[in-house]
């Protein structure tokens, strides 16, 4: 029995423990403090769907030895771009579609994704290059590599000739909105396709099942899942694990590092825009500034280290810490009124678990070998 | 000292890492001014008992050691390389350990300076004293001029021939104050000729002033010119102290191999096995590989279909090299003709795909998948390299679970590895199974020459026997064709046809397993003897 508890304690981990702890305690808490908690568990899958697909971009880059991608921001602004495009170009309101709208929105969030993904894929590459040349310290230059496109799209944000009126500054100005809604494209497109309230209304603030997202989301992990099953997504994880064990069977471990770099700033631009039509509106500017750390976070405390993960720790971390953010918010505001604390827990777990999760590695190998 | 004439005498020295035993009851003995050789093969615990005498942590780390050390006839405890200095003793490192960016004054009086009070000094403490370089560039002029090199004492190191570094660690040892014995490392093994010859000039100048010399190598020419006796160990024995002059190469090297009765597998089969010196399956040319550590200078060799051939030689001389640069794991040049067909040494993995599988020596570093299961270190480079065991499900080719996990469970089987199932992790296997995953790898690719490389290092003797079994089997039933590389002349010569001992990157001799031990011997040292059995 005790060798079975401590098996159970070692599978789990201690930081897991703790956070899932913690969430408990929160949602006992918001239990407490009468908030409603079907709506709040109706927000706990919104986010999980919603920042899924980000997180599952760190399985190709870590599984190929590149770590943890705090660079997905390259990804994420590819996303952004098609996004723009797809609302630009208004394909969701093209005469053909005057009869299915919702096929318009349909075709508008695919084109997006599908650009987005293949503008990603060229970036990917050319990021991929740039990472082979610093082997040892690829999580330092992503981090600034993440922090600096975002500074650098500013400019294009700004300058770049939109026409359409939903991505315009309202009165005259050029360049994009901070925020651009959806509402005319694909917002909440994946949530409500499917999508039902469990317990309660829309008025009573019940339980919503977000399906089509979840759907999505799932079917995005299955898919990354056979990859990795696939000679190429074993050849990766080979290249990532012992880059000298794949060099002697003939593995090109240069080249597989790019490509999971590709298919990780790929899946970034796919997870941006998730994200987006989730929430509804696409946020430029510095709003994706910290999600590279978000999702790194999230991955992490799912169980993943800096040079092993799998998508089980993608849905497990994703739905702990968003889960345990949105529970904590309401829940701190009624504790604490008036403070700001909910966005400086989310700091503190988000770069704690980071740091936690450096300490366990060194060098970019696995810390388990004994 | 009438009493002591020994300025060192270490006696009944034993030491364990870990259970196992590295040194057992080993003595050795030096007088003032003698040029003493300490020999022996690589692991034969030379190093060890220079550690122990140096007092070098690792030592102490692990667990101490058993004997006594006496210094001109008083016992002493040496527990750290600072006693070590204290009581008189130098070492002269194999690898250089100079400051780049210092003078050659500076590198010689480091954590020594000669120093004058200032008025900071007086306040503070010693260590804000002002550097006397006056002073200092005297001395270590001096001790330049007494091995007799001609460089000024105040330039950088930095950009000085590989030579004269070593001079430097040798005035630096001589220059501290009381030195009675030094300890010459290999110093030749990264020397030119004449620079060797200058060094050992250099050892007699030292040893002439009354300095004893303990002098570690392997090159047995040096050992015969320039020492006045020698100690042999092998496999942390003491063989035998002998004054030189009463013995000779042959002699010397008849006690470093050893006459080792025991044979790794019995033979007790009919030799089926025909073969040909006109069926070559594997044909190098001046084969030539960078790789660091084990340069392989030139090679040219000829390995016949269904045979065992083996390479030997001692550690840093080439024969690793071999190997890796046919595999195309370190950058290569040559000619390599395997079964009839050029092979590409630039493409990373043409020898896998022409049906050579390899068996690294770096079995934790290159071998294996520490942290996957034992059924994906075995079916990885086949699925990569033939595309077995993947499964078509129409849109693409995913691995096939069932295959591979069937295949797994046979070569487990077959091979009798150790484990609780497919899936435990290959780290987690001791060296003898883990050694069977890398070889059930290798055969999963169905090879047609199979090349192993330090197939028995680093596990124990059960472990051993059965490894050499294995490939004795492979080659016998199956017919494959073999390379074994490996350091261990025992195991070598337990199963090999033919053997090749390299030497300084090149093939210094072909032997046959049966030849003399005496002459292994001097072939791995590299001594130029006369004519012989060369085939």
């Amino acid at each position: 029995m005790k060798s079975k508890l401590k098996s159970a304690y070692q599978a789990i981990g201690l930081p897991r423990l703790i956070i899932s702890a913690f969430f408990l305690i929160v949602l006992i808490m918001a239990g407490v403090y009468n908030i409603g908690i079907p709506a709040l568990l109706g927000d706990v899958l919104r986010r999980w769907g919603m920042y899924g697909v980000l997180v599952l971009a760190m399985v190709p880059a870590i599984q190929c030895g590149i770590g943890p991608n705090f660079g997905i921001s390259l990804g994420i602004v590819c996303g952004l771009f098609s996004s723009l495009i797809a609302i630009e170009l208004n394909i969701a309101a093209l005469p053909c579609f005057a009869s299915t709208p919702v096929l318009g929105q349909w075709c508008s969030m695919l084109f997006a994704m599908v650009l987005g993904a293949l503008i990603a894929w060229f970036v990917g590459v050319a990021y991929g290059l740039l990472l082979n040349r610093v082997k040892g310290s690829e999580m330092t230059v992503s981090t600034y590599v993440g922090l600096s496109i975002i500074a650098f799209m500013n400019i294009l944000w700004v300058t770049l000739p939109f026409k359409s009126g939903d991505i315009k500054w309202p009165i005259g100005g050029e360049g994009a909105r901070n925020t651009i809604s959806l509402e005319n494209s694909f917002g909440e497109l994946l949530n409500k396709t499917g999508g039902f309230y469990l317990i309660g209304s829309e008025e009573s603030g019940g339980l919503f099942i977000p399906t089509g997202l979840l759907v999505f989301f799932f079917l995005m992990c299955l898919l990354i899942y056979l990859f990795m099953r696939s000679k190429t997504g074993k050849a990766m994880t080979a290249a990532g694990a012992n880059p000298n064990f794949a060099r002697a069977s003939g593995i090109n471990v240069d080249k597989m590092r790019i490509l999971g770099t590709a298919v990780s700033t790929s899946l970034g631009a796919v997870g941006i825009i998730t994200y987006a039509q989730a929430f509804g509106f696409l946020q430029m500017y510095n709003a994706p500034l910290m999600m590279g750390f978000h999702c790194v976070a999230a991955i992490l405390i799912g169980g993943a280290s800096i040079s092993k993960a799998r998508i089980s720790h993608v849905i497990i971390g994703t739905f702990l810490f968003q889960g345990l953010l949105v529970i904590a918010l309401p829940v701190a505001n009624k504790v604490l009124v008036g403070t700001d604390l909910s966005d400086i827990m989310r700091m503190i777990i988000s770069n704690g678990i980071i740091i936690y999760a450096l300490t366990k590695a060194k060098g970019g190998t696995a810390s388990n070998e004994e | 000292m009438g009493e002591a004439p020994y300025v060192l005498k270490m006696d009944g020295i034993s030491k364990e890492y870990f259970g196992n035993r590295v040194l057992d009851n080993v003595s050795l003995s030096v007088k003032p001014g003698e040029i003493h050789a300490l020999m022996g093969e690589n692991g034969a615990g030379k190093s060890t008992l220079m550690n122990i005498l140096f007092g070098m942590p690792v030592i102490h780390n692990t667990g101490g050691f058993t004997g006594t050390i006496e210094i001109d006839g008083e016992p002493v405890k040496i527990d750290s390389p600072q006693k070590a200095m204290e009581l008189g003793i130098g070492m002269v490192h194999q690898e250089f350990m100079l400051i780049p960016g210092f003078t050659v004054t500076e590198n010689i009086k480091v954590g020594r300076e000669i120093t004058q009070p200032t008025v900071a000094s007086h306040i503070f403490g010693k260590s804000l004293e002002k550097l006397d370089t006056k002073a200092m560039a005297k001395d270590a002029r001096k001790a330049l001029d007494t091995i007799g090199l001609n460089i000024e004492e105040y330039v950088l190191v930095k950009g000085l021939p590989v030579g004269y570094m070593q001079f430097i660690e040798i005035a630096r040892e001589i220059d501290k104050k009381g030195v009675r014995l030094l300890i010459f490392d290999e110093p030749t093994a990264v020397l030119t000729e004449s620079e060797a010859a200058r060094l050992l000039d250099t050892m007699r100048v030292i040893a002439s002033k009354g300095i004893a010399i303990i002098f570690i190598t392997h090159r047995l020419d040096e050992v015969i010119e320039v020492t006045d006796s020698i100690t042999v160990l092998r496999d942390g024995q003491f063989i035998a102290k002998a004054q030189t002059k009463d013995t000779s190469a042959v002699k010397i090297a008849e006690m470093m191999i050893g006459r080792k009765v025991e044979k790794l597998f019995d033979d007790d089969k009919p030799d089926t096995r025909t073969l040909s010196d006109d069926d070559v399956i594997l044909s190098l040319r001046n084969l030539k590989v960078d790789m660091p550590g084990e340069k392989v200078r030139d090679v040219s060799l000829n390995v016949r279909r269904g045979e065992v051939f083996g390479i030997g030689g001692l550690a840093g001389q080439g024969k690793l090299g071999i190997p890796n640069g046919i595999m195309g794991l370190c950058p290569a040049e040559g000619e390599v003709i395997f079964d009839g067909k050029p092979l590409d040494l630039k493409k990373l993995g043409e020898a896998l795909r022409l049906g050579i599988a390899f068996v690294s020596e770096d079995r934790r570093g290159v071998g294996l998948l520490l942290d996957d299961s034992i059924e994906q270190n075995i079916v990885f480079s086949a699925m990569q390299v033939n595309g077995k065991f993947l499964k078509n499900y129409g849109i693409a080719k995913l691995y096939d679970g069932k295959a591979g996990r069937a295949h797994a469970n046979e070569m487990i089987r077959e091979l009798d590895i150790r484990c609780t199932g497919p899936t435990q992790a290959a780290g987690s296997l001791s060296g003898g199974n883990q050694q069977k995953v890398c070889i059930a790898r290798a055969l999963t690719l169905s090879p047609k020459l199979l090349i192993v490389s330090e197939p028995t290092r680093g596990i124990d003797i059960g472990a051993k026997k059965l490894v050499i079994e294995l490939l004795a089997k492979l080659n016998r039933e199956q017919g494959m064709t073999v390379i074994m590389v490996s350091s261990e002349l025992t195991e070598l010569r337990s199963l090999c046809d033919r053997i090749a001992i390299v030497s300084e990157g090149v093939v210094h001799r072909i032997m046959r397993p049966d030849d003399s031990d005496a002459a292994f011997g001097l072939a791995m040292s590299g001594a130029k003897m006369e004519g012989g059995a060369e085939q």
